[in-house]
């Protein structure tokens, strides 16, 4: 595969393709995910070319389809499960979070679980109940797990490569609205450290902290104030656990102002933690308060108002005022 | 004593042809065929119970799985009454040693060694087995040192041993919890081609658990080589298992498309016969079975639990007429099979483990503080470098304070 302008989800797919290639112990297991290729294909074709034993349609049973690539991978297998929308994880948080997360540590370190969770997430896509859903810190909040969300193809392309090869369990949460967004994938680049942030764009006036589908959305905001003067960072986490606070923190020093955006609520979200850190970090540049801009503590609403709920353009950017203001 | 027609058709089909060659068992290998067809005659019926040998002690024929013990020599039998005999006393040791205070919890196995130890022997160096918290009489047959078992409930650890060294698991404290990694486990076997299997234990009110329903959907559709061996010991601490099933739990298998069999879990040879039996058909490409080994927990749930709550002596009394140790020693006994000397010299062996035991845990360590940030991850993490450098800078703090106190000859 050359330079190519690929969408988000057939990044993954080729990313998937790789892996499937060049390691025998790499299978990829879900609902839907061999014969019909995913409900967003995002594994089409794979079933075709590497087979049922290596691209298994599973039953219908969530908890069934994480505890057994446990079982897989103890046996020497690297299982990459996809839950097909992020609110049908639950039947399998038990098992991702009192097995997956523990076991490592639980054998003093002897045996290794190397499993990815790939979750479709975030809303935006006018769904029904359940599939719109951004739970990542249930996960960021439990020892053991990896968390990260990547932005644009070339990232969904790459970690997920990382995440494969990683000894530990990676929660691998998709953009699904941006599944279309085209970018460039170099799949002879030599990418950076997994859990590393990127400043996707300089600013010196505020800093705009998000990942996943709300990368977007802060550079459109960032686009959109400096025709008004303003002149905004943007930093991409790419992952929330580990999450890079030195990126964060330099950035917060130039700039003295900090909002993070995302789709989840805001109540006990990723904001909340980074709001507390950076806040002990960087006390004395912070001309403002951290600011947070994302979803309420309501149940995920009906599509026909999800534009009210989720963080848009003029919602981070009256943050960005009230950021400016103090 | 017989068996239920679904469970006891397949194994004369697989069983028959000895080692079966790995093309015809892909033949054989479309689930639970067998099962599918038996009618399942004891269902709506009295269920019954494979059964080698009685309460007394004495030997009753089965045209279905005396062949799975045909071969077991006078040496066989003391050892498998050897291993229940020990993996009772270390239990009770264990007991002991938690009124001590040397442990915080202990689940006692108590009654239930003939199901551990027949399925445990019934098992090759190269099958896994996935414990629930209880099986240490599986673990000692396995070769797992005893005392490792101990550091979880001691609290120096949360499992501690190595599962590739023996074949043993962790173990699971979340109920079912396992049974998936089981099936997974043998997911990856047969995918690796290997002759081997998986046994996943677990008790009667796991049976509950969605975890082992989908692990039991799992294993049929893949035709894993995994044999779900459940001991029903009657009580999920204080709920029975009317509680759990309103249908004997060995015939759901028959639901799942595979076969189900109920065993004397007091019986030993019964135990290991039908193990073998499940373990045979596994490797044979012929998928997951069933076994329920109906059997009792003569002790409570664990040491913070109080039976008397929830069940009557007389109970108690019914099964330990039935214990698994003593119609073993009748059947050795009348058989010639053992003198005593042997039971004295196992005796003797017996209060060498018992002392090894009380003076490994007496004398096990608590971890380091620091401790609880190793292993969290294999790749490491930045939270768990930050964190571990603050606590360590804290701790470090104190270290300090006596020193220099002393240097002011504050400290006497």
């Amino acid at each position: 595969m050359a330079v190519q302008k690929l969408p988000i989800a057939k990044a993954i797919n080729e990313s998937l393709r790789r892996a499937l290639d060049t390691d025998p112990k790499v299978l990829v297991m879900g609902e839907d995910v061999g014969k019909l290729g995913g409900v967003f294909r995002v594994t089409d074709g794979l079933q075709k070319d590497f087979g049922e034993d290596r691209v298994i349609d599973t039953p219908l049973a969530e908890s069934g389809i994480v505890g057994t690539a446990i079982g897989l991978a103890l046996r020497g297998y690297r299982p990459v499960v996809e839950i097909q929308f992020d609110g049908f994880v639950f039947p399998a948080y038990d098992q991702i979070v009192t097995q997956l997360a523990k076991m490592h540590a639980r054998a003093l370190g002897k045996i290794k679980v190397p499993v990815v969770i790939r979750i479709p997430y975030g809303g935006g896509i006018g769904a029904v109940e359940h599939h719109s859903e951004s739970p990542e810190s249930l996960f960021a909040h439990v020892a053991g797990l990896k968390v990260v969300s990547p932005s644009n193809s070339s990232d969904a392309y790459w970690m997920l490569q990382q995440a494969i090869q990683s000894d530990d369990p990676v929660i691998y949460f998709e953009p699904k609205r941006r599944y279309w967004d085209k970018g460039e994938v170099d799949p002879d680049a030599i990418p950076g450290p997994l859990h590393k942030a990127a400043t996707v764009r300089e600013g010196t006036d505020a800093t705009l902290v998000a990942y996943g589908p709300m990368v977007k959305t802060c550079l459109e905001a960032a686009a959109a104030a400096a025709e008004e003067g303003k002149s905004l960072e943007v930093v991409d986490l790419r992952t929330v656990s580990p999450l890079d606070f030195d990126t964060v923190q330099a950035s917060v020093e130039k700039t003295g102002r900090l909002i993070v955006v995302h789709e989840a609520p805001t109540f006990f979200g990723s904001g909340a933690e980074i709001a507390a850190r950076i806040t002990e970090r960087c006390f004395y540049h912070l001309e403002a308060p951290v600011l947070r801009v994302g979803g309420f503590h309501a149940p995920y609403p009906p599509a026909r108002v999800e534009e009210d709920y989720l963080p848009g353009l003029d919602r981070v950017l009256d943050a960005v005022d009230r950021s400016l203001a103090y | 004593m017989t068996v239920e027609s679904t469970a006891a058709r397949t194994p004369r089909r697989a069983s028959s042809g000895g080692k079966r060659a790995s093309a015809s068992a892909k033949k054989t290998a479309s689930p639970g065929k067998g099962a599918a067809k038996g009618k399942g005659a004891a269902q709506g019926g009295e269920p019954e119970l494979v059964q080698l040998l009685t309460p007394e002690g004495e030997r009753v024929e089965n045209s279905e799985y005396d062949r799975y013990v045909a071969d077991l020599t006078p040496e066989d039998l003391r050892a498998l009454y050897r291993d229940m005999v020990l993996t009772r006393r270390f239990d009770a040791e264990a007991v002991t040693l938690q009124r001590q205070g040397e442990l915080g919890l202990w689940p006692s196995l108590l009654g239930q060694e003939a199901a551990q130890v027949g399925s445990g022997r019934a098992t090759h160096a190269d099958d896994y087995v996935f414990p629930t918290y209880r099986e240490h009489g599986v673990a000692w047959c396995k070769g797992v040192d005893p005392t490792l078992l101990l550091g979880m409930f001691r609290g120096v650890n949360n499992g501690g041993w190595d599962p590739n060294t023996n074949g043993f698991h962790l173990y699971t404290i979340v109920i079912g919890a396992q049974t998936l990694h089981a099936t997974g486990y043998a997911m990856g076997m047969a995918k690796d081609g290997a002759d081997s299997a998986v046994v996943a234990y677990f008790g009667d009110g796991a049976t509950s658990q969605g975890d082992v329903a989908e692990s039991f959907t799992f294993s049929a559709v893949y035709n894993a080589p995994v044999v779900f061996f459940c001991q029903n010991n009657q009580w999920a601490i204080s709920e029975p298992t009317e509680k759990q099933s309103r249908v004997p739990l060995y015939q759901r298998a028959q639901g799942y498309g595979f076969p189900g069999v109920r065993v004397d879990g007091n019986d030993v040879l019964a135990c290991l016969a039908v193990t073998k039996w499940a373990l045979e058909r596994a490797r044979g490409g012929e998928g997951p079975a069933l076994i329920e080994a109906f059997t009792y927990r003569m002790g409570a749930h664990t040491t913070s639990d109080d039976p008397t709550r929830y069940r009557r002596d007389e109970e108690r009394e019914a099964w330990e007429a039935k214990d698994p140790i003593l119609r073993l020693r009748a059947y050795l006994a009348a058989q010639g099979h053992a003198d005593e000397g042997f039971f004295a010299e196992l005796e003797a062996e017996s209060e060498t483990l018992g002392k090894r035991v009380r003076d490994v845990v007496r004398a096990m360590p608590d971890p380091e503080p620091m401790s609880i940030f190793e292993n969290i991850y294999a790749d490491g993490h930045a939270l768990v470098d930050e964190e571990r450098a603050q606590f360590a800078a804290y701790q470090a703090s104190f270290a300090d304070a006596p020193a220099n106190a002393a240097a002011g000859g504050e400290v006497k």
